[in-house]
């Protein structure tokens, strides 16, 4: 989408690039039904993990991120496992499952811990003392090793839905 | 940030699955009786609202919390006192 002035830029992220390791993190993981504790190394011991990084339940880029994501299809084989996270409690994540109908898993990071590790941080500007994760997806191979990694540069910036179905189709 | 970058989680050897509501203090009489014991167990938070905890009801055939899942010996159960009783039984000293 071209806008007629410069969208806010967020600079350059340390993240972990293609070919590093992706930190482990253990986080409530929430389902329709229930949420435990789970780690990201208990889901990359069964196969590839794409793990998307997205701005709190309830705002419009999660909606447009998720039903994009779900129209794809992403995960519903056996081959790939798609889960999502945000700084949203495991109550919302629940209500967003609920009544988006989607079928996937959201680990829910109130207290940011986790994109810390990532060095994909963002404070939010006018709500203070908030921060949660940019946008990103990173694909997460079983040895626990990125494979593709994104992170928004920009706010409000989506992932490169394409770029990523390619990087699954690599797997 | 407490998290290390090893692998973080023990989910897979816990052996027995406690699904219980957040503040319900009967569930926490039971997650405190497994930590006496040093029991490593997995909790399973669920939906406050009775009538939706489903997947409580698939497991036990009801949808009233405490419930553990004890993979060891084969035993589900619900009721804090009963299971209170149960894990004495299974776990305490003689």
């Amino acid at each position: 989408m071209e806008l007629p002035f410069d969208v806010v830029d967020l600079g350059p992220a340390e993240h972990p690039q293609s070919g590093e390791a992706a930190p482990d993190f253990e986080r409530p993981l929430v389902t329709d039904e229930y949420w435990e504790d789970v780690a990201l190394s208990d889901l990359t011991a069964d196969g590839p993990v794409l793990l998307v990084f997205f701005p709190m339940d309830g705002s419009f880029p999660a909606t447009y991120i998720w039903n994009e994501i779900t129209e794809r299809g992403w995960g519903s084989g056996d081959d790939l496992t798609v889960v999502g996270l945000s700084i949203s409690s495991p109550y919302e994540h629940k209500d967003f499952i609920a009544e988006a109908a989607l079928p996937y898993r959201l680990f829910s990071d109130p207290q940011n811990g986790v994109a810390e590790t990532y060095g994909i941080v963002h404070d939010l500007d006018g709500m203070a003392g908030v921060s949660e994760p940019r946008p990103a997806a990173f694909l997460i191979d079983g040895d626990r090793t990125v494979e593709y990694a994104w992170v928004a540069a920009e706010w409000p910036e989506f992932p490169d839905y394409d770029a990523i179905a390619a990087a699954i189709g690599d797997l | 940030m407490s998290e290390s970058t090893t692998d973080a989680s023990d989910e897979g050897d816990a052996t027995i699955t406690l699904y219980r509501l957040q503040a319900c203090p009967f569930c926490e009489r039971v997650a405190r009786t497994l930590s006496e014991y040093d029991l490593d167990y997995q909790s399973r938070f669920v939906e406050p609202l009775h009538s939706e905890r489903n997947a409580v009801k698939r497991v036990s055939g009801q949808r009233a919390v405490p419930v553990i899942v004890d993979d060891r010996t084969g035993v589900t159960m619900s009721e804090s006192e009963r299971i209170v009783q149960y894990l004495d039984r299974t776990y305490g000293e003689a």
